[in-house]
């Protein structure tokens, strides 16, 4: 079908809701409207802190800004841009984070009882959805690299199993990438879905710069999917909880917006949505230089890095062809164990004795985020902060955890687990249960336990060694972490 | 015509100098590099806009960063010194023959380049047998020695441009393994006079001691420097430095400085009260 193109006239070095703002503000409007800061006046401490200028644009919508709920002039025109970077049809503007583009991407395809295909280490927002619509998961177990203990991508033949055992399936949801960037066979599973039937969805959280590199993995747009959540704001230069979801005229773009606005702010935020307006025009110009030099920067770090020993930073070797078809080269993870430390040791040490904050640590692994915004400076620093830590802290290896991805059993959907009766019990005693709630090290908020899981020694002995690791731990109502919802069975 | 240059020491302060000419300037690929010549303070060095050097009052510095570590480790044969693109660290080290070596690690090529055409005061050492130059990365040289050298200098600008780095835990652990076992590393430690600067002096302080076993500051007076008040880190594995001030011994030597005497070495550690409550040594 026919992309949309966006208003005539307009190329990709325009910012219409950018303009607009800025035209708003050197009008000196008399505000009678919220927000009642206005401007800042109303809230000084507030407007020295972040800036005039950035208290001045933070407006509600009126007609010269259009309104995010139901675009007609530059939030359309702005997103109109925004797909035709990104190869898709259409393109809506997010807010509330990528969850909410998760969330929006699977309510538009599935309703309750509807069967969903998704590998098991996806995003909680991805289950969270579930819970809400009360879809039906059914799990592809990812591949699991045993040496370094992370969950891969999905093989094919696995994906094509859960297919052909589930031709109701309305869906299948991919990471493209997870978050330690690996890839699965993105095109085979689009090909594998359309021929039943089955609409794909992406979750690109972690891949916006796939869109504007040719040496990157092959997006959600280009593969021929039909949606995909883009966190903008993770890797494309937009403010934090910025965010785009894409659509093919595969699906009805009218109701997705419905969709989006049954949960979605009717007070969008107009920093939020000219940050994504100004590096939709960023990366489209100058997207391709950034991610030249993140590659370098990250490929430069992951040799030097290998060169200090002990430690592993992988990178494309992984790359098998299946459940691990393709590798982000501009993701930095680096396995620590063979240094006797758990990733989320040092994690804490880079932080507290080095002051260099990093994206996560986990049992295995740390994992740094490489992009444009990175100088030679930091990146030495980091190198030199890990030499340095391996010389004083190294430890013998024994007495690790040999920790690897535990595939969780399911005894029922999501929805029935968390709405379910349930009762509170000390963790170490849950043993048996069927989980009611989630529980997941954040970041990287990929779920240990999600409602309806079975409790197994392994996960609870898992648990019990990310918390004495330092681990931050949450999904539970216990805030503490000690005790947890079990679904109660008749 | 008048023409002024102007040091902005703080942000509500400012030092400024009249100009007689501008004799070079350039953009490197890591900042902007000024050479001027002023009526009161000769030659300028500047970098970014920041004052780095005078022909005046360079030689306190100069002689303050490398003479105090010699007079405490006369032997030293193997020398590392970090930045100093402008050479007048390295004049003051070719001062002494048992040094072998003199490896010299600087990011920044042209600010030597420009200092060898139009600060020869300063750069004369450089063309020195023993002196070996790399431009790169300081962290990443570093990061690659090991065992290597008796002392360590480290001749940088301030830590809010391409120096930041050397201001750094990981940094100074780095240069502790590059040195021998009985090896000294001194560092350029800013001033402990202004709030925006004392936070700086403070941090570096506490980096520097919980790396090395022994570590204090000396003081001295540079004229052109903020609040004139400057201080040096002195970091080694073994040596006191006043107990271990090797005295007859380095007067024997009798090497010509203008700033420096066995005396004032001494004197240089003993703080004013509120910089050792600064950096806690009280």
């Amino acid at each position: 079908m026919e992309q949309n193109p966006p208003k005539a006239g307009l190329t990709q070095e325009d910012t219409p809701i950018h303009c607009a703002l800025e035209e708003q503000r050197i009008n000196r409007l008399a505000h009678f409207d919220v927000p009642g800061h206005k401007g800042g006046r109303g809230n000084k401490e507030l407007k020295r802190f972040l800036g005039d200028t950035c208290l001045q644009l933070d407006m509600n919508s009126m007609k010269p800004l259009d309104n995010l709920c139901h675009p007609v002039s530059v939030i359309k025109e702005a997103q109109e841009l925004t797909a035709q970077a990104f190869g898709a049809d259409e393109a809506f503007f997010i807010v509330n984070g990528t969850t909410a583009a998760v969330q929006a991407m699977i309510m538009s395809v599935c309703k309750a009882g509807d069967k969903l295909i998704m590998p098991r280490n996806v995003h909680r927002s991805a289950i969270n959805a579930l819970v809400v619509c009360g879809a039906q998961p059914v799990y592809v177990n990812p591949g699991v690299n045993r040496s370094l203990g992370i969950p891969l991508g999905m093989s094919i033949a696995d994906v094509k199993k859960a297919m052909d055992e589930n031709p109701d399936a309305k869906a299948i949801l991919v990471n493209n990438p997870t978050y330690y960037g690996i890839c699965s066979d993105l095109r085979k599973i689009v090909q594998l879905a359309h021929e039943r039937g089955m609409y794909v969805l992406v979750d690109e959280a972690h891949g916006t710069h796939f869109y504007f590199h040719e040496a990157l993995p092959v997006s959600a747009m280009e593969a021929g999917a039909d949606m995909a959540a883009v966190s903008m704001h993770k890797t494309g230069g937009s403010l934090t909880q910025s965010s785009v979801l894409l659509t093919k005229n595969s699906v009805n773009g009218d109701y997705v917006r419905q969709i989006i606005n049954l949960t979605q702010t009717t007070s969008g935020s107009y920093l939020l949505l000219s940050s994504l307006d100004i590096a939709r025009k960023n990366l489209s110009i100058n997207g391709r230089g950034m991610f030249e030099k993140t590659m370098q920067f990250a490929s430069y770090a992951r040799n030097e890095i290998n060169k200090l020993g002990g430690y592993y930073a992988f990178g494309e070797e992984l790359v098998d062809g299946d459940a691990v078809y393709a590798f982000d080269t501009t993701k930095l993870s680096v396995h620590t164990r063979d240094i006797g430390l758990a990733g989320i040791e040092v994690y804490d040490l880079l932080r507290d004795e080095y002051g260099i904050q990093i994206e996560f640590g986990d049992i295995g692994n740390i994992l740094a985020i490489i992009s444009a915004g990175d100088r030679n400076l930091e990146i030495e620093r980091l190198i030199s902060a890990l030499s340095e830590i391996k010389r004083l802290y190294q430890k013998d290896r024994a007495g690790l955890f040999d920790h690897e991805y535990i595939n969780p059993t399911i005894a029922m959907g999501p929805q029935q687990a968390f709405y379910g009766k349930k009762k509170m019990v000390p963790i170490e005693k849950s043993e048996g249960g069927i989980c009611g709630e989630f529980v997941m090290c954040y970041p990287p908020g990929i779920p240990i336990l999600a409602p309806g899981e079975k409790i197994t020694k392994d996960i609870l002995a898992y648990i019990a060694y990310a918390k004495e690791k330092g681990c931050f731990m949450t999904g539970t109502q216990d805030m503490k972490i000690e005790n947890i919802n079990i679904v109660e069975v008749e | 015509m008048e023409l002024w240059y102007t040091d902005q020491h703080t942000k509500n302060v400012r030092f400024s100098m009249k100009v007689k000419e501008q004799l070079a300037t350039c953009e490197s690929e890591f900042q902007r590099i000024d050479i001027l010549q002023t009526e009161e303070f000769g030659k300028v060095l500047v970098l970014d806009g920041e004052l780095m050097i005078t022909q005046k009052d360079e030689f306190i510095y100069h002689e303050m960063i490398t003479h105090v570590p010699m007079a405490v480790h006369p032997n030293a044969k193997n020398v590392l010194v970090i930045g100093a693109g402008d050479g007048g660290t390295i004049r003051e080290l070719i001062k002494y023959d048992n040094i072998e070596r003199i490896d010299m690690v600087e990011i920044d090529k042209k600010v030597t380049d420009m200092c060898m055409e139009y600060f020869k005061e300063t750069a004369c050492g450089l063309s020195d047998r023993r002196v070996h130059m790399y431009f790169e990365e300081e962290l990443r040289y570093v990061r690659q020695q090991h065992d290597k050298y008796d002392l360590i200098i480290v001749d940088c600008a301030d830590p809010y441009g391409p120096a930041e780095g050397l201001f750094t835990k990981e940094f100074y652990g780095t240069c502790f393994k590059a040195l021998h076992e009985d090896g000294i590393l001194i560092n350029q430690h800013e001033s402990p006079y202004y709030s925006e600067h004392s936070r700086t002096v403070q941090k570096a302080h506490s980096h520097i001691q919980a790396v090395f076993p022994y570590s204090t500051v000396y003081q001295c007076h540079i004229p052109s420097y903020p609040s004139g008040h400057w201080l040096f880190g002195f970091a080694s594995k073994v040596y006191d430095p006043i107990r271990d001030l090797k005295e007859e011994q380095w007067n024997e030597l009798g090497i010509d400085t203008r700033y420096y005497n066995t005396n004032l070495h001494k004197g240089s550690f003993y703080l004013p009260n509120y910089v050792m409550k600064l950096l806690k040594m009280q």
